[in-house]
């Protein structure tokens, strides 16, 4: 097996026994990410990731290292780095070199684990096709000719094109899950509060979560240990202690109750993504698991609820960004306005300046209670659904995208973009934990299984999926082996 | 109800972006899509149910009043496009 196809698990063995070091590792995933046409990464922190790796072996060598001391990964551009630039996918922070880390970037630190560089985005995480960069679209490693999927696209391509063992990403609507179906891996959005926000840059805060993008579910178990805590410098961190997410991995799921949302089963749905999501959940009815039909009544609406409250947020969030303390500057403003207004204008791209005016235009008075506070309400009946369905189901299961990848370029028309988030949106907006794990191919391109689980529930979720890749080897099918 | 272009500048503008007139034409006609999704939002009942703001429906948490950040003005202000005498420049407002 190549170097690259192994886990973090086996990559943590072999660096344990001594097989390779940490810098020959590292080296060898920078020499992939140097000859690879997926456009995955913004910046490459190469001269850092040898310095990470050369302090790595050395406590290797010394025996005071941890599971994942010298294990390299992809880290979202969203994420701040201090002394590395931090962009958002924009050209309003081409230039911005954060002066800070954020919680994750500190805790991933002092994980002794090894950045490789900065992974390519939508800009300020607004899309879900990764073609909203500033920085150019992510290819998707199993067809360059179709999207990897948004907004985490550059850190799904860097995991699926075998260019780092694991990667970071963040997840407001479905960036993480989405991305991680269209390219074939393990993705996982923890509850809302579990992962600290602070220095993740800010798209719409009452959604925003950060998790791991791997392989496996059991990789996914050892970052997130490493990710998940409270922090004081995030007012909205849960202060609920840590599990080990690794122990109950091996745990068997005879007697789960496995929840359908018939919602998620209706028209708009392609036949060959719903035929292998359905092959999944029978697989794991083989396994011992019990299969139930659920109702979210008010799941449709989770689109124009979404497209009303991450608009309002983002546009009051954004609203930061004006050319006076860090980021772009227009040359020779005439005066402050004209300053304002060239920075914001010439700054952000076109997705941005839509969502921030549909935002500012929702939460302007007059409108504010027929938008903000209609999708605010809305927003309960959809989380009150949840809850009704978790009294019956341990879980609930269904698509992550009612489709595969599609080409580059062939949607232009914000709407339908908005529209293919139909089935990741609500977890958001309920603040729960969801899961993406490979559950098969549509012509030749990744499906993926969604699991949405209760609150706090993120070892369950981790256990089942674990299971399932016990049972199967989807995840283990790389697009270099396809091609 | 659809925005027109004369609103959607307003919009723009309180937004502090200016379009330009094939900008305004596009964002017209996007926003007034979007909206239209929005109005969706119009058939659910939602007489007595409370809007939520956090998803775990959390406080704000409270902590002692006593200053924790360290003064780090001088690497931030390193960033900044212009600055001067410690503060950041901006084109002149008063004269």
């Amino acid at each position: 097996m190549s170097i690259h196809n192994k886990t973090i698990a086996q990559l943590s063995q072999g660096l344990k026994a001594g097989d390779f070091s940490s810098v020959e590792l590292t080296q060898h995933y920078l020499d992939r990410i140097n000859v690879s046409n997926l456009n995955a990464f913004i910046t490459v922190t190469d001269e850092l990731a040898m310095k990470q790796a050369q302090a790595a072996d050395d406590k290797i060598a010394k025996g005071t290292g941890n599971i994942l001391t010298g294990i390299p990964y992809a880290h979202k551009d969203i994420f701040c780095t201090n002394g590395v630039k931090t962009s958002a996918g924009s050209k309003m922070l081409d230039n911005f070199i954060s002066p800070y880390d954020a919680t994750v970037s500190h805790k991933l630190n002092q994980a002794d684990l090894v950045m490789l560089g900065k992974a390519n985005m939508d800009e300020f995480a607004m899309g879900s096709s990764n073609e909203n960069s500033y920085f150019g679209d992510v290819k998707n490693p199993w067809n360059e000719n179709k999207i990897p999927g948004g907004s985490s696209g550059g850190s799904a391509a860097a995991v699926a094109g075998r260019l780092a063992p694991f990667a970071t990403g963040t997840d407001t609507g479905g960036s993480i899950r989405q991305p991680a179906s269209l390219c074939g891996i393990t993705g996982l959005k923890p509850t809302y509060g579990r992962v600290s926000r602070y220095g993740m840059i800010a798209y719409a805060s009452s959604l925003d979560q950060a998790g791991p993008m791997t392989q496996t579910a059991q990789d996914a178990a050892l970052v997130l240990n490493v990710m998940a805590g409270f922090d004081e410098k995030d007012s909205t961190s849960s202060e609920r202690d840590v599990e080990d997410y690794t122990t109950s991995l091996n745990d068997s799921i005879k007697g789960l109750t496995i929840g359908l949302p018939k919602e998620f089963f209706s028209e708009g749905l392609d036949d060959e993504v719903a035929s292998q999501v359905m092959a999944a959940v029978k697989e794991l009815e083989t396994m011992g698991a019990t299969i139930k039909e659920v109702s979210l009544p008010n799941s449709a609406y989770a689109i124009p609820t979404y497209y009303i409250v991450a608009p309002c947020e983002c546009s009051s969030n954004l609203s930061r960004l004006d050319g006076v303390r860090y980021g772009y500057r227009c040359d020779d403003p005439k005066d402050l306005e004209d300053l304002y207004l060239r920075s914001r204008s010439e700054g952000f791209g076109e997705e941005v300046k839509r969502r921030i005016m549909i935002g500012a235009y929702a939460l302007s008075a007059g409108y504010y209670d027929a938008y903000y506070l209609k999708a605010q309400k809305t927003r309960h009946l959809i989380s009150e659904d949840f809850k009704k369905a978790f009294k019956d189901v341990d879980v609930i299961m269904g698509p992550v995208s009612p489709t595969t990848a599609f080409d580059l370029g062939s949607v232009k028309d914000p709407v339908s973009m908005y529209l293919a988030d139909i089935y990741t949106l609500s977890a958001n907006l309920a603040g729960l934990p969801g899961m993406s794990i490979p559950a098969g191919f549509s012509q030749n391109l990744p499906v993926g299984l969604q699991l949405i689980g209760n609150y706090w529930s993120e070892s369950k979720l981790l256990n089942i999926a674990h299971q399932f890749q016990q049972q199967t080897d989807w995840h283990t099918q790389t697009p270099e082996e396809k091609g | 109800m659809s925005l027109s272009e004369e609103q959607v500048g307003q919009i723009a503008y309180l937004a502090r972006l200016s379009l330009s007139s094939d900008e305004l034409q596009s964002n017209t006609k996007d926003l007034n899509s979007i909206l239209s999704l929005a109005e969706q939002l119009a058939q659910i009942d939602t007489d007595n149910i409370t809007p939520m703001a956090h998803p775990l429906h959390m406080t704000q948490r409270l902590r002692e009043d006593k200053v924790t950040e360290e003064d780090q003005s001088e690497s931030f202000q390193e960033i900044a496009p212009q600055t001067g005498k410690r503060h950041y420049l901006v084109p002149t407002v008063i004269e």
